[in-house]
Formats: structure tokens, sequence, C-alpha cells
């Protein structure tokens, strides 16, 4: 605060008249760029209620406390490698991540909408399209956050157990490249779903339903495609539920083990894999988009 | 200059028209925009917001065209919205900062106009509350805050009265009057009473049905409003039989009475009638235009309003 202010506490009132501003205005990437800083730590809870940090910390903590025990146990072992792949390392703890997702969307995206802030937004020089951008980058943040910190933690543990670097470092990058990608996927796909759904529970309730129930969807696919000893057909259950689109990608583009079933099959499957993904975050973001331009009302 | 200017501005949605061949040039200063509801005036802010594009027709503000420099526009502009848009779980102080930072103030200057522009509106301690315990008047402070926090050249306030009780409305009335006066910013009002803006517009415009009805200072719609309401404790028969026996234009409404004073003797009438008759005034009240009026030209004299 700039003024003095003690005073008003003894109820003398200095009014010095209404003062004009003649600073600086910075133009609408500032603003993009404050947006998305606002929205990552809202993502965490960062600037609201402490009641509201709860939920992502402790999620970050799920996410983070494997790797490192897993670290501290290859070690301790002088285990050979580690218990696990950097890139398996999402899929097994996907429950958080979808936790996370859902708890966090609606907080930053349908809270606008719902307070029927928007309009505020939109009666300033950011346009609907940068507005996006902003919330999008910050949610796809927050969750490279939430995925990134722990892959990082194993390669820490690894290299502290003498793992040697060279062996670690390919795969972990493939990781780090697939929680881009998590990220990324992940986001549109919370964001869509919360703006579509402005109450809150709702919202939370929509989000974890949606990946929830494409996962099971996939596993079920999957299960029938195996009996009947379809592989190819197998390998395409993949695109049913994100995490295993996203796995998909990092197996048959990058080159990793895949994490669960078989991957892509072949150069074609590798294409669709890649295709749908770039097809789903486009999309988000296209109707994310389509879903702002009512919002002022 | 003018601070805007619309020429033949058409918008249309669908088969439904919103604004027809609307054409008007505001001057600086406080202009009230008044229409029923669905009358247009919100898509008309939408408009010179540049967040809507008319059918037809251009319209510019501040010398900046709607179609072309809306950014440039809702950089110099402030709006604050006709509902609710303040979130429960921020402080005020928080949520103007960040609104003043969205305008694309730096945030130390972001910090010392917010807390500036709060004292201007009249939020003291409870600037540092969540606001979802604000009461509606508190509310309506930090909406019209967050308009002016990165100070405007203009700012268009769409119904700031709503939901106020009469004291919060006199004091939202006068913050109006010194934002026009004192801080040197236009403004552009809306209301459904034509009543409270001409307190404190310097000209008014009426719109129905999305064309212009009226555009006229604020001095000659005042002119004719000519109609006192009387009420008094005890029987006002006997005071409507005294008033028409002196020739005063007058006719009552139930409990009350509305007396025509055109003439100012006609005050006169009221005060000695009253005092002849040994009843109490419980009030004499400049009655109010309303909407209808404007729109029928029939001064029907109509119960108060603000009750």
């Amino acid at each position: 605060m700039s003024e003095p202010t003690p005073a008003a506490h003894t109820g003398a009132i200095h009014d010095i008249g209404y003062r004009r501003y003649d600073g600086r205005r910075l133009g609408a990437a500032y603003i993009r760029r404050s947006l998305f800083v606002d929205t990552l730590r809202g993502g965490y809870g960062l600037g609201r209620s402490a009641r509201s940090k709860i939920m992502p910390f402790l999620l970050l903590g799920m996410m983070v406390l494997p790797a490192v025990v897993m670290g501290i146990v290859t070690g301790y072992f002088q285990a050979p490698s580690l218990p696990v792949q950097y890139t398996e390392y999402v899929i097994l703890l996907q429950i958080a991540v979808t936790i996370f997702l859902g708890s966090q969307s609606p907080a930053v995206m349908s809270r606008d909408l719902r307070f029927r802030v928007a309009p505020l937004y939109f009666s300033r020089p950011l346009s609907r399209q940068q507005y996006v951008q902003a919330k999008y980058a910050g949610m796809a943040a927050a969750l490279l956050i939430l995925m990134g910190l722990p892959i990082t933690l194993l390669l820490a543990g690894a290299l502290l157990a003498e793992l040697p670097l060279s062996d670690q470092l390919p795969d972990y990058l493939r990781a780090m490249a697939g929680a881009v990608l998590y990220a990324v996927v992940l986001a549109g796909i919370g964001l869509l779903v919360a703006a579509m759904t402005p109450r809150r529970g709702l919202g939370v309730a929509a989000v974890v339903g949606v990946l929830l129930v494409l996962s099971g969807l996939q596993i079920a696919v999957g299960e029938m495609a195996f009996e009947f000893g379809n592989t190819t057909f197998l390998g395409y259950t993949g695109l049913i539920s994100p995490y295993t689109l996203v796995d998909g990608v990092v197996t048959g583009a990058l080159g990793a083990e895949p994490s669960v079933g078989q991957g892509p099959p072949g150069v074609t499957g590798t294409a669709v894999f890649v295709a749908v993904t770039v097809l789903i975050v486009l999309g988000c973001y296209g109707a994310l988009v389509a879903r702002y331009r009512k919002a002022l009302s | 200059m003018a601070l805007i200017e619309t020429e033949g501005l058409t918008k249309r949605f669908g088969s439904v028209t919103a604004l027809e061949g609307l054409t008007l040039e505001v001057a600086p200063g406080v202009t009230g925009l008044v229409g029923a509801n669905g009358a247009g005036k919100s898509t008309l802010l939408k408009i010179l917001l540049g967040l809507l594009p008319a059918t037809q027709g251009t319209a510019s503000v501040l010398d900046l065209d709607v179609a072309t420099q809306g950014p440039a526009i809702r950089e110099r502009v402030g709006y604050m919205p006709e509902h609710d848009c303040l979130p429960p779980d921020v402080s005020a102080t928080e949520f103007v900062v960040h609104m003043a930072r969205m305008s694309g103030l730096p945030t130390t200057a972001a910090r010392e106009r917010t807390a500036d522009t709060l004292r201007h509106v009249g939020l003291d301690e409870e600037r540092y509350r969540p606001m979802g315990g604000y009461s509606t008047g508190m509310r309506q402070r930090v909406k019209l805050a967050q308009a002016l926090v990165h100070d405007p050249s203009l700012v268009l306030l769409d119904e700031p009265t709503n939901g106020l009780d009469p004291v919060g409305r006199d004091d939202m009335l006068r913050l109006i009057g010194r934002i026009g006066t004192e801080f040197g910013i236009s403004v552009i009002v809306t209301s459904h009473l034509l009543g409270e803006l001409e307190r404190v517009c310097d000209g008014i415009v009426v719109i129905d049905g999305g064309r212009l009805t009226r555009h006229s200072t604020t001095a000659s719609v005042t002119e004719q409003t000519a109609v006192v309401t009387v009420e008094v404790d005890g029987d006002q028969t006997e005071l409507l039989e005294r008033l028409r026996r002196a020739t005063v234009p007058v006719h009552s409404e139930g409990r009350l009475l509305h007396v025509d004073v055109s003439d100012p003797a006609a005050y006169d009438s009221v005060r000695d009638a009253v005092a002849a008759l040994g009843l109490g005034l419980v009030r004499m009240e400049r009655q109010r235009h309303r909407m209808t009026e404007m729109f029928t030209g029939t001064p029907t004299a109509p119960e108060d309003a603000h009750v």
C-alpha cells in the first residue's frame, strides 16, 4: 500500500482526491502471462483459501512419495535398476492424476463461469482465445509439475544409487516428453468437461467419472480383444483412454517399452495414435473457445 | 470530441432485432441510458465494448472504431455488469488487484490503484474479508471499483443501483456523480428508473425496441416531472375535495393524492388545505417519471416506485 494509512484508524480521513494513472499499460501478452501464472498457482490452491491447498498438495505428495521410496530402496539394496520404468510411472499412479485433474479443473475453469466473472475478463483487452490459452497452459503446467517432479526424483534416486546416467537418461527424457503430452491431453479434457458443468460438485464428479469410465472401458475392450486373440484390435484399444493413448504415442513414436498392453500396432498404428492425440488437443481448445464465445451475458 | 458516435447501428440475432438503425452522438459527461428490459441497452454496451459485431452501421468510442479497435477501447473503458460477478472465496483487495492486472497494470501499480479505488468507493476494513459475506451494497461497490481501477476514460455502468435500498441507492448515485465531476471520467449509466438518473446525468438517451426514442438533456426531461405525491395521516377524501374546489389538478390513488404542480401555487394550496383540515402531512414527494410514461407520454402519476 502506498499511502500512509494509520491515521484512518483514529477517525481522520485524508481525502487526497482522485489520482489519475499515467503509468504504463502493458499489452495482451503481459495480461495472458499474468493469467497463466495465476492459473498455475490456483491449480495448487496458492492465492486461495488454506483449505483449497490441502487436496492438490496431498495428491502431489501421493505422486512424489513412491518415487522417493523407490529411489531409497534401489540405493539400499544396490539394485541394478529402478523397480519401475520412468515411462510407466504416470500410468501406475494415474488415479492420483485423475483426482488432481478432477478437483482442480473446476476451480481453474468453471469458477469464472459459475460466478460469472468471465464478462469482466472479456471487457478487458484480452481476447477469448488468449483467455483460453492462458487457462489451458496454466492447467497443463500444473499437471506437468505433478507428473514431472516425481519422474525427476526417480532419476535423482537412480543417480544417488550410482546407476549410470547414460542408462537412465534416454528413458527419463521419454518419460518427461510423455508427461508433457499427458499434461496437454488431460488438461484439455478436464477443462472442457469442467467448462460444460459449471456447478462445482458436478464438475469434479464429471471429470473423474469421464476418465474412470474411459479407463474401465479400455480395459474391458482390451480383455475382449485379448480373448479373441486379435492383436491389431488389441493395440488400437489403447485409443479409448487418454492414459493408454499417450502411452501409445510414447511407445510408438519415442520407442519406450509399452506400460500396458502392447502399444499401437506398427507404423500406421503409431500415426493413428499421434493423430488422435493432436485432434483431441485441438478439439478441446476449439470447444473451449466456442464455449467462451457465449460467456458474455 | 464526441465520446460515442453511432451511425445506423443495427444488430440482429437471427430473426430478432435488438438494435434498429441507432444513430446518436453522446458528449463527454454523465449520460443516462434508459430503456425497458429487452430494449437493447445491454446489446448496445456490448457493441460499444467491441465484443459483439454490429450487423450494420458503425460505432466509435473515444474516437476508436468498435469493429477494428476493440482491444484499444477495452483498455480505456471500464465495465460494470448488471449481474453478480464476484467469486465468494477471495477478498475485495485480491480480486480488484487481479482485475487491475488483467487491464494491463503492472503488479505494483495494480496494488496502489486498488487501495485508492476501494477507498474512493467507500470500502474500508471489510476489503480484506472474503466477498462471500458482503452485503449487496458492498458488492456493488466492488463491482464499481473493478471498473474504475485502471483509470479508464469512460465507464459503462449497467444498472448500478439494482437491488440497493434507498440509502444505498443514494450513495451509489452520489458516487456516480463524483466519478463524472471529481474524477473526470465520463459515465454511461443504464437504469429503469428515469427519476434516479435525472439526479446525476447531464444527458439522457432513451431507447425502446432497439430504436432511439429520445435524446435530451436532463433539464428538459425533468421540466415535465410535475406531479407531487401527497400522503396524510387521516381522511384524504376531505383534502381531495378541498383541493378540487381550489381548482388544483389532483387525483387520488388509494391513500395517496397525486397533485399536478405545474403551477407552483399548487404547493401552497396543498399546505393550506392540510393545515386547515388539521391533518398530519406524512410526506410530499416529487413524483418520478417511469419508463412507461416516457413512451406513452401520459403523466399517469403512478405510485412511487421507491417505497
